[in-house]
């Protein structure tokens, strides 16, 4: 078996790298600290890339089955015997798959920043966080333990948060980012409580001993029911709770669209490919658990992946800043991942919703952050977010024109681009197991072809707007990512997923069911885009018309269905006045108060008594010798006897 | 010599050159004459160790020495509080104690 | 009457005459001169008390000394044919109650109290024991407190040095 432990390096260089950056980086030229912190991610992905070669291909099989490898581990608080948190590094396929993820979507971020923050105040900062996030993210992928995990899950939101107010003075962007923090914490809320209940109940924090099928951690699970389901249930319930915060699913997903506000690049890392799919990595990572002793839990996160993924295709129809069009289009695939992890089982072919899952979520970091840095090429262009001041760009922007028109087709689900197969694959899983949700799906799939190719030719066709400048491409570091990219997204789809990363880790046979999903899906998708196609190709009064034909959803998917206004009232109206003005004003009156009361009387007192402090020696002198007389007589005829 | 002159009688006389000391230290505006009235006190102080000495514990020599070295202390006393109020009179142009009172409150 | 009581009250009736001028005088020169003739009178008291060494030093250092020095501050800083104003009243009685006061508590526990005078053989106090007391240790030996009040007036001086000079002003 190899050695893995020069893994620790890979999380290791970007912190080391965030460090140096963050403490040095106002004395170098700007562009040096890129390149710093390109290089360091360099190297980490050259590392991740080593790693997987010898995961997959030259480790042995124990059964068929790739094994759990502990690269490296350590005790870092030890609280008693049994009670202590580790830090260390876990092999597995789905961590290995992840770290190839993270590190070249991660990388490829590196570098298109480098042209795409160019000249902006705070560059050397921008590059310390965004080493920050990679170290926090490579963290959380290869924690061992789930109290690891915990730790790199809020060090991950915290680099979230000060990426997306990386314009820390421009207002939205600073309550973009409270509001990010806001909603994950509260999310993260639920998941401590599930950690805690789930390490109550299993005596351990340890992935590998939490997973082991028919180990003791399991066999302990049920436990005592609380309103019909076990105890188990609901603390993977609560854990699932801080995964649908981070990934943005209904109803925590208020926060990804105004995490928009963030620097492009970071939108690409963070809200697409790497940190909003946290969520269903660690379902994923806790997913024998889920299947084997809480079935029910798994049927919750399918539900809840499903609505989220139509709620948001629907609401992405209607948008017209193109980067939320692209967060929501994220929400929405992301509910696709948690629909093939709900409808899962465990082991062999069963497992083919879990393969899906994290098929798709592979080729989705791919092809997202493409779209995203494609995005962000056209804003670098036109200076706008708004599709309405775009238009005809295939002109002026050709490499970009290509690239989003290839992950376009890929999120459309066309035939041999990369989503096909993984989106395919999750379709099947949920047509075998759920009718209703593989319905949903494929709906979801139409609407997805949808909005991105409204996108698509809203802003490369249609009419030209005047411009108040003529677009030029972007420079080369943004260009050479787009390409990596673009290629990735066609042909990540051929990897044997199937072969790799599975449920339990043995290989087993996907193949594509073309009468029952492969071809509606393929229909679907050519309809979505068909309509877009008639709708958006050349400037015509059919968009408005159907708005105004399906007035009611038009304008509640424009505004987002009132959620946002739903959450200020619940804490505006509700929260503040009827919880937080009493206890405010409890704090402020009686508590205050009660302070405020001793300090005012030590005031007055001290103001009253201050006259012995008259600076007059010989008055000093006189209460002196007046109390040593006192004293005396006090000593001398009261206690003499 | 100190036949036929009682112990209390030095130590009197000792006690009321004190306390007229304290009262001159308690009425007493200029430095200088507050410094005067804590030479009074201490030379009381002095003749109680001295008579204490003699008459109670003739063999040893405590209260002799303990005298001896308050007359040193004194001297440097009386040193060091002129320098002060040299300095205390070239900053205010007067030495009256009631007046150096900046550190007041 | 003996001599020794005549010459203790006339001692005594200066000391206390003496001190009670020195602290009411309006007239600083004068009551520099009355402390004078009390801490004269004081080394009268160190006779009687067979005191010689330190009688001999008390006229040295006190009255030779630091009154000379006071009398040197004073020409300093004051007008000598300047009177003072009489201190406000309600201070004087004040202050004059609490001595009153004081002196009669101490007074009256003093003549209540009875003395056990020492039975030991009175030693001779003279140049020779001295000088040997203060430089050895042990049983009646302060070389400790010698040195350390030495140390104490090299301090004085330097201290004296640093706070009278003259400030340089730019």
């Amino acid at each position: 078996m190899s050695n893995f432990s020069y893994t620790v390096l890979i999380p290791l260089i970007p912190v080391f790298v965030f460090l140096f950056i963050g403490l040095l980086g106002h004395k170098m030229k700007p562009i040096v600290s890129g390149i710093i912190g390109t290089v360091g991610l360099g190297i980490s992905a050259v590392l991740s890339y080593i790693t997987a070669y010898s995961y997959f291909f030259n480790t042995e099989k124990i059964d068929g089955a790739f094994q759990k490898i502990l690269a490296f581990n350590t005790v870092w608080l030890q609280f008693t015997d049994k009670l202590h948190v580790d830090m260390g590094v876990l092999l597995d396929p789905i961590s290995v798959m992840m770290l190839i993820v993270v590190t070249t979507v991660s990388f490829m971020v590196h570098i298109y920043s480098l042209g795409y923050m160019k000249g902006e105040k705070g560059f050397a900062r921008f590059y310390a966080f965004l080493s920050l996030f990679s170290f926090s993210m490579l963290g959380l992928v290869l924690a061992t333990n789930i109290f690891q995990m915990y730790i790199f899950w809020e060090l991950v939101g915290v680099s979230s948060f000060l990426l997306i107010g990386f314009y820390y003075e421009k207002p939205s962007a600073v309550s973009a980012s409270k509001k990010a923090f806001i909603v994950t914490r509260f999310a993260d809320l639920g998941f401590l409580i599930g950690i805690l209940i789930l390490s109550f109940n299993t005596g351990t924090f340890d992935f590998i001993s939490l997973t082991t099928v028919n180990g003791a951690a399991m066999a302990t699970g049920g436990g005592i029911a609380f309103l019909g389901l076990s105890t188990m249930t609901w603390s993977l319930i609560f854990v699932f709770m801080g995964g649908a915060g981070k990934s943005a699913m209904f109803p925590l997903h208020i926060w990804l669209p105004d995490a928009m506000e963030g620097p492009t690049p970071v939108s690409a890392l963070i809200h697409a490919a790497t940190m909003v799919v946290a969520g269903v990595y660690l379902v994923a990572r806790l997913f024998p658990v889920y299947a084997l002793s809480a079935p029910d839990g798994l049927t919750v996160v399918a539900y809840v992946g499903s609505f989220s993924s139509l709620f948001a295709a629907v609401i992405a129809c209607t948008q017209m800043d193109i980067k939320r069009v692209l967060a929501y289009s994220t929400m929405s695939q992301i509910g696709y991942m948690m629909v093939g992890l709900g409808v899962s089982g465990y082991g062999g072919h069963d497992g083919l919703g879990f393969m899906a899952s994290m098929f798709h979520l592979f080729t989705h970091a791919m092809f997202k952050a493409l779209l995203f840095l494609g995005a962000g090429a056209i804003i670098h262009a036109v200076h706008s977010n708004v599709m309405n001041e775009m238009g005809g760009l295939r002109k002026y922007l050709p490499i970009t024109h290509i690239t989003f028109l290839i992950a376009c087709l890929t999120i459309a689900g066309i035939p041999f681009l990369s989503a096909f197969f993984s989106k395919d694959e999750i379709l099947s899983a949920a047509f075998h197991h759920n009718k209703l949700i593989f319905f949903v799906q494929l709906f979801v799939a139409g609407l997805t072809a949808f909005y991105m190719f409204r996108l698509y030719f809203r802003v490369f066709w249609n009419k030209e707007p005047h411009y108040h400048h003529t677009p030029h491409e972007a420079p080369l570091t943004m260009t050479i990512p787009l390409i990596f990219l673009a290629i990735a997204s066609i042909f990540t789809g051929y990897i044997p997923f199937s072969q790799l990363v599975t449920s339990d880790g043995m290989a087993f046979e996907a193949h594509i069911e073309w009468m029952n999903v492969a071809i509606p899906s393929i229909v679907v998708g050519l309809i979505g885009i068909g309509v877009a196609f008639v709708m958006y190709k050349k400037e015509s009064e059919l968009p408005d018309r159907m708005a105004s034909g399906l007035k009611l959803i038009y304008v509640g998917a424009f505004n987002k269905f009132y959620f946002d206004e739903i959450y200020l009232f619940v804490t505006k109206k509700i929260i503040f006045n009827y919880i937080s003005r009493p206890v405010a004003w409890f704090d402020r009156h009686i508590v205050d108060g009660f302070m405020n009361s001793i300090a005012w009387i030590t005031n007055y007192v001290s103001f009253k008594i201050r006259g012995f402090q008259s600076g007059q020696v010989q008055q000093y002198a006189f209460v002196f010798v007046s109390g040593a007389i006192l004293l005396g007589v006090i000593f001398i005829y009261l206690f003499s006897n | 010599m100190n036949a036929g002159i009682p112990l209390v009688y030095f130590l009197v006389t000792a006690t009321l050159m004190f306390f007229v000391g304290v009262y001159g230290f308690m009425t007493r505006k200029n430095m200088i004459t507050i410094l005067m009235s804590v030479e009074l006190m201490l030379n009381a102080v002095n003749i109680n160790f001295l008579a204490f000495n003699r008459f109670l514990f003739p063999g040893q020599l405590e209260g002799h020495f303990f005298a001896l070295f308050i007359i040193a202390v004194a001297a440097a006393e009386a040193a060091v509080a002129i320098a002060i109020i040299i300095n205390i009179y070239r900053h205010f142009h007067n030495i009256d104690v009631e007046q150096a009172d900046e550190m007041k409150y | 009457m003996t001599g020794n009581q005549i010459m203790f009250i006339i001692f005594s009736a200066i000391i206390i005459i003496f001190s009670i001028l020195t602290v009411t005088s309006r007239r600083i020169l004068r009551a520099a001169t009355y402390l004078l003739f009390v801490l004269i009178s004081t080394a009268g008291m160190y006779f009687m008390l067979n005191y010689e060494f330190l009688a001999a030093v008390q006229l040295t250092l006190y009255a030779g000394g630091i009154v000379v020095l006071i009398i040197f501050s004073i020409l300093l800083t004051s007008h000598i044919e300047e009177k003072f104003e009489t201190p406000a009243l309600m201070k004087r009685v004040y202050a004059a109650i609490a001595s009153i006061i004081g002196a009669i508590l101490v007074c009256t526990t003093l003549l209540n109290y009875t003395f056990t005078p020492g039975t030991e053989t009175a030693k001779d106090v003279n140049m020779n024991l001295i000088g040997n007391s203060l430089i050895s240790w042990g049983e009646q030996g302060y070389a400790l407190p010698f040195e350390l009040i030495s140390i104490l007036l090299l301090a004085a001086m330097i201290a004296v040095i640093v706070v009278a000079k003259k400030v340089k002003t730019k």
